[in-house]
């Protein structure tokens, strides 16, 4: 396979290597030109995924941009990366992310600069590296070394309790990855290879082809996370700072739901039937359970930290319906999550920034105070709740047309979260934002220039594919049509 | 007649587009400028005017086209491409679309005149008219669309500028209240319409309308299995969608919400809780007619839910002191009869009523914003208790409020009479055999409605004005020509409007019912003894007339009657002037449990994860970090262990039940 621009996803994966490289050796008191020197590298390295997009074949339903060399030699596996329609839009989406976050944290990060910018540059290589590597073993490496620097952001430059939140994010997550990697040495031992493309479409026997799915969505659930290991996330995004949550809300989380289809399904086709009801069993209670608990919120983060594993709840539904419609919407469920939901995190760091409060019940008639802002917020609040016209709905209305066509009892069960979504978010909106101005929120500082920055290509996304969501879908239409056709 | 032939069109459409969307970018541009720029924020109505003036006769013009035997029926673009399901945002101009495009355009066009003056002074000057304009686009999205995924967009677009108009007034926490619980229960509607979309598609293959008509016939058979019995599809597809229509156009047992969506200011009420919104549910019956008439069932559901609606309506309606909350339940009352229509197969003389009812139900939420207008210096300028005697200070209000009272109570030759009439003649004629119950409630409700309406009529306009302790001895006013100019031009729109339709037996054409045909089906009374129907229409008439005495005589003749009344009667009377208690009871069965059941979820979580054990249940603080740690340490694993085992086996068995 040839493509035009050489080497292009290496370049995507490696180039916050050179900003990197540079804070090394500035000094740790020029804090501004730290800044800078990530800002500009992730930009560049953005607009390269922007080219990434443009060149990429849309009637190619195989992976793009391969890369293939010698890697570790002696256990025969490869530095191999590659991009198709499934995976493609996690690539530009990841740096963004990392953008915003530099943005969003440009005035609000005080103490350890460097360590903190370093910390959003390895994260952004794992991120991308997840998304584009082929070795499973690549993969696995990807997978787990984007742990440390969020360890870190959180416990760090997190909230009071971060120590307790960063202990439960890494003993969870650790414990599911130590299942898959059992899986991937199983794989490696039977065949002798860690590369994706050809393990696809091996026979096992039943059993075993059962406990690999099982190893490997262990892995992917408790990422995702969903009902019952969800109990990380909310301590975990209550307590790390903005752009930490940005991350996980915007990319890590995401990267469960992506296993899932790059792995589990393709991998592990008779094991999926096999347990596909239970998951949309299991994505039914996360929606309808995490719905519930975010009505009885009074945190801001926390709140939102719940809707999160209500709404991964319709993307692990609209996978496991194992129809084109649903893994489509579960595919641009993710990506639309990860911009409304980031920038959900982001609002909701705009005045923790002031005010030092995350309870609801501390805010009030914010609409008054700062009306641009409120503006922001009741943007991503409907697209949050799946108002036609923004992003948020066209994810949501696949994931649930796919299902119904899949199962109509199981489906209306879940649409009743939309109802949920809609009572939690408005009524949230109404306690912050409108009634009488609390004195707590009078004379807050209006948006700053670095925030509206961060504010204004999310506003802008959330309607661009609200009304031309065929941009996203064109790319990942012959992918996912091939990856069903396992299943007819 | 000779059936009329249609040249249907496929190509772009300039005009067609450019109705929904020339309010769309004024909209957009007033909200982005108008806290910027001084000409925006001081006159935010010169653009959203002139945009739908535009629009307006733009509508004019397509109407004649589609007199002329054109239908428009063309993809804008494609919208979602996603394995099977196809959908472009495309529109569909013919004959029900048009008609409805012609109407919403010319009464949000007036109504933008009247908030000129209406809201003149208002912090949120620039605000109010940005979200009436996107409201209008809505709308006409709604209208206009060729598919049912367009029309859901319509539908809870129009919902959501509705929650920020309910909500204008956001610092009141009774009108924040309003906004949140009209998109709630609207949600809960959309729920049921969102699955019947998916049901249509999933037995059609498709979701544009022309092409679900004529699929529709494979559904006749067919029959959903649930174990051992099975559901009619097109029954359940229309009891899906119709769930839709309840929640916007406020049926019970969904009208909740609309009484206290009168939060909103009044040309609101006018345009989008009385004239167009709230009748989106008839359009959508209308438009899916075909699908509706597959099952008895599914029309006898929307016979009976119009008839309750109906009937609850009009006895809670003279109970209210607040103006517009008798105004709401009218409309609620009048949505009923639309219903009702439909109910007995006459799509379109429901739609015929629609449109007869959206002038004068604007005039009588107009002209009660006059009254408000002239007593907004009272602590409760809504409070009929402190009217009175108006008729002296505001004549224009005075006589267009009667026009719109009389057209409402049905006297011959004003439009409402026109409308009613053709909706009882049918139901009584009807083929269904519950049309003769659908005729005596409509019956009954029609001296009910004479009544309420003439009830505020007269104790507005009648008798001695009562609130100059409220207005500290001030007198009321007139309104402003901008206001008053909107209100005669309705005014007339309450007279005429009827006589587009009027009756074979009546000398007429019935010109609208025939015009809708091609759309909603013929509503024709075939082999009907006109006898009859003379008889029909006098006893009609005879029991507005009633209704309008009898409030002469409380109202006018012997005031002290009503609270004698009320006295007498004080359980059943307390009982329908709290709503029949449909508030209470949603409290306790729906909105209490949901808390409880929330707050229990998340003590779960919290209680069992974080602060078990810690003896003043206090969350963790910088300070006792480490004892929580040495916790996580000693024990708390342990709790997550068996909590995990049991979820785990919790979903197991949900799992196995389920397989």
């Amino acid at each position: 396979m040839t493509s035009t621009l050489p080497n292009i996803l290496s370049w995507i994966l490696w180039l916050p290597l050179i900003a990197i490289v540079i804070l090394f050796f500035l000094p740790r008191r020029n804090e501004t030109a730290i800044k800078w020197v990530s800002l500009i590298v992730i930009l560049v390295d953005f607009i390269l995924s922007l080219i990434l997009l443009g060149y990429f074949d849309f009637s190619n339903p195989n992976f793009q941009f391969v890369e293939k060399r010698k890697w570790i030699d002696f256990i025969n596996s490869y530095y191999y990366l590659g991009v198709d329609g499934i995976s493609i839009l996690f690539v530009p989406l990841s740096v963004l992310v990392t953008l915003l976050c530099i943005l969003i944290s440009w005035d609000s990060i005080k103490d350890k600069v460097k360590e903190f910018y370093l910390s959003l540059l390895v994260t952004n290589i794992a991120m991308v590296g997840v998304f584009c590597a082929l070795d499973l073993l690549l993969f696995y490496l990807f997978w787990e070394a984007i742990l440390i620097p969020m360890y870190l952001i959180i416990g760090v430059w997190g909230g009071p309790r971060r120590i307790y939140s960063t202990f439960k994010f890494f003993l969870y997550t650790f414990i599911g990855s130590v299942f898959m990697l059992i899986a991937i040495i199983y794989m490696y031992i039977k065949f002798g290879t860690f590369e994706y493309t050809a393990l696809v479409g091996k026979d096992y026997p039943l059993h075993i082809e059962k406990l690999l799915f099982l190893a490997f969505a262990v892995a992917f659930a408790i990422k995702v996370p969903m009902w019952p290991v969800h109990t990380w996330l909310p301590d975990a995004h209550t307590e790390a700072p903005t752009a930490g949550s940005v991350i996980l809300a915007g990319i890590l989380i995401k990267m469960g739901g992506y296993g899932f289809v790059r792995f589990c399904l393709p991998l592990f086709p008779e094991a999926t039937l096999f347990f596909a009801k239970a998951i949309l069993v299991l994505s039914v209670v996360a929606i309808i359970y995490a719905g519930f608990a975010c009505l009885a919120q009074d945190d801001l983060k926390r709140l939102i930290a719940y809707s999160s594993v209500s709404h991964m709840g319709f993307v692990t539904l609209g996978i496991f319906s194992l129809n084109p419609i649903g893994v489509q919407g579960a595919i641009l469920q993710m990506i639309n999550h990860g911009i409304v939901t980031g920038a959900l995190f982001m609002c909701v760091g705009v005045v923790y920034d002031r005010t030092h409060s995350r309870a609801i019940s501390y805010y009030g008639g914010l609409a008054t105070t700062m009306p641009l802002y409120a503006a922001f917020f009741m943007v991503f609040t409907l697209a949050s709740i799946g108002l036609p016209g923004t992003n948020g709905f066209i994810g949501e209305f696949l994931i649930l047309l796919g299902s119904f066509l899949n199962n109509k009892v199981i489906t209306a069960f879940a649409a009743t979260g939309v109802i949920i979504g809609a009572a939690y978010m408005l009524w949230l909106y109404q306690r912050v934002f409108f009634q009488q101005v609390n004195p707590n929120v009078v004379g807050l500082e209006p948006l700053k220039v670095n925030e509206l920055a961060a504010l204004i290509p999310m506003v802008v996304l959330v309607f661009l594919i609200g009304f031309f969501p065929n941009l996203c879908l064109d790319f990942m239409r012959s992918s996912v049509d091939a990856l069903i056709m396992n299943f007819k | 007649m000779v059936e009329k032939s249609f040249e249907i069109i496929r190509e772009f459409n300039l005009c067609t587009v450019l109705i929904p969307f020339l309010p769309f970018i004024a909209s957009i541009i007033v909200l982005l400028f108008g806290k910027v720029s001084s000409f925006f924020r001081e006159k935010p109505y010169v653009l959203p005017v002139i945009a739908l003036f535009i629009s307006f006769c733009l509508s004019l013009k397509l109407l004649f086209d589609v007199i002329g035997g054109k239908i428009y029926d063309f993809d804008l673009y494609s919208w979602m491409i996603a394995g099977d399901f196809k959908v472009g945002v495309g529109f569909l101009v013919d004959p029900l679309s048009v008609m409805m495009a012609c109407m919403v355009t010319c009464l949000s066009f007036l109504i933008h005149v009247y908030s000129i003056g209406y809201m003149a002074g208002d912090p949120g000057y620039y605000r109010f008219f940005s979200y009436i304009s996107l409201f209008t686009f809505s709308m006409l999205m709604l209208v206009l669309g060729n598919n049912l995924v367009l029309l859901y967009l319509g539908w809870e677009a129009v919902g959501l500028c509705s929650y920020f108009l309910i909500g204008f007034w956001y610092e009141k926490k009774s009108a924040s209240d309003a906004a949140k619980k009209a998109f709630i229960v609207n949600r809960i509607g959309d729920f049921g319409f969102a699955l019947g979309i998916f049901m249509v598609f999933y037995f059609t293959g498709t979701v544009y309308y022309h092409e679900v008509f004529s699929k529709l016939p494979l559904l006749a058979d067919l029959y959903l299995k649930f174990g051992d019995w099975g559901i009619h599809v097109p029954f359940l597809a229309s009891f899906l969608l119709f769930c839709g229509a309840m929640g916007k156009s406020a049926q019970f047992p969904l009208h909740v919400w609309l009484p206290d969506a009168m939060e909103g200011p009044t040309p609101v009420s006018a345009l989008i809780h009385a004239a167009t919104m709230v009748t989106a549910g008839i359009f959508m019956v209308s438009r899916l007619h075909s699908l509706f008439e597959m099952s008895i069932y599914a029309m006898a559901m929307v016979a009976f839910i119009g008839a309750i609606t109906c009937f609850l309506a009009a006895t809670i309606a003279p109970t209210q002191f607040d103006i517009k909350r008798v105004v709401a339940y009218s409309t609620l009352s009048q949505l009923g009869y639309m219903f009702m229509a439909c109910g007995v197969g006459a799509f379109a003389v429901g739609m015929f009523h629609l449109f007869t009812h959206a002038y004068f139900k604007a005039l009588l939420f107009l002209g009660s914003g006059s009254i408000i207008h002239a007593l907004h210096h009272a602590p409760d300028p809504n409070d009929i208790r402190i009217m009175g005697g108006l008729k002296r200070y505001m004549p224009i209000t005075y006589i267009t409020f009667l026009i719109a009272s009389l057209s409402i109570a049905g006297v011959p030759g004003l439009a409402g009479f026109f409308s009613k009439d053709e909706i009882l003649a049918h139901a009584y004629f009807s083929a269904y055999p519950w049309g003769k119950i659908i005729w005596f409630i409509g019956l009954v409700v029609a001296g009910f409605t004479a009544f309420y309406s003439f009830r505020i009529f007269f104790r507005a306009f009648f008798g001695e004005f009562k609130g100059r302790e409220a207005l500290h001895g001030k007198e009321p006013h007139e309104s402003p020509k901008v206001m008053t100019i909107p209100l005669i031009i309705l005014a007339i729109g309450a007279i005429v409007s009827g006589w587009f339709s009027i009756p074979h037996s009546l000398g007429g054409g019935a010109h609208f019912v025939e015009f809708l045909a091609p759309s909603v089906g013929h509503a024709k009374l075939v082999d009907v003894d006109h006898t009859v129907e003379y008889i029909l229409m006098a006893l009609s008439v005879l029991v507005g007339l009633l209704g309008i005495f009898l409030a002469w005589i409380v109202y006018v003749k012997s005031p002290t009657l009503e609270t004698a009344f009320s006295s007498r009667f004080r359980r059943i009377y307390t009982f329908i002037f709290r709503k029949w208690l449909f508030d209470e009871l949603y409290h306790y069965t729906i909105v209490k449990p949901t808390l409880w059941v929330s707050n229990f979820v998340v003590r779960l979580i919290v209680d069992t994860f974080v602060i078990d054990g810690t003896v003043d249940g206090s969350a963790y603080s910088i300070n006792n970090i480490g004892s929580g740690l040495r916790r996580l340490h000693s024990g708390i694993i342990n709790y997550y262990n068996v909590f995990i085992l049991l979820g785990i086996i919790i979903y197991f068995i949900i799992f196995y039940i389920l397989r």
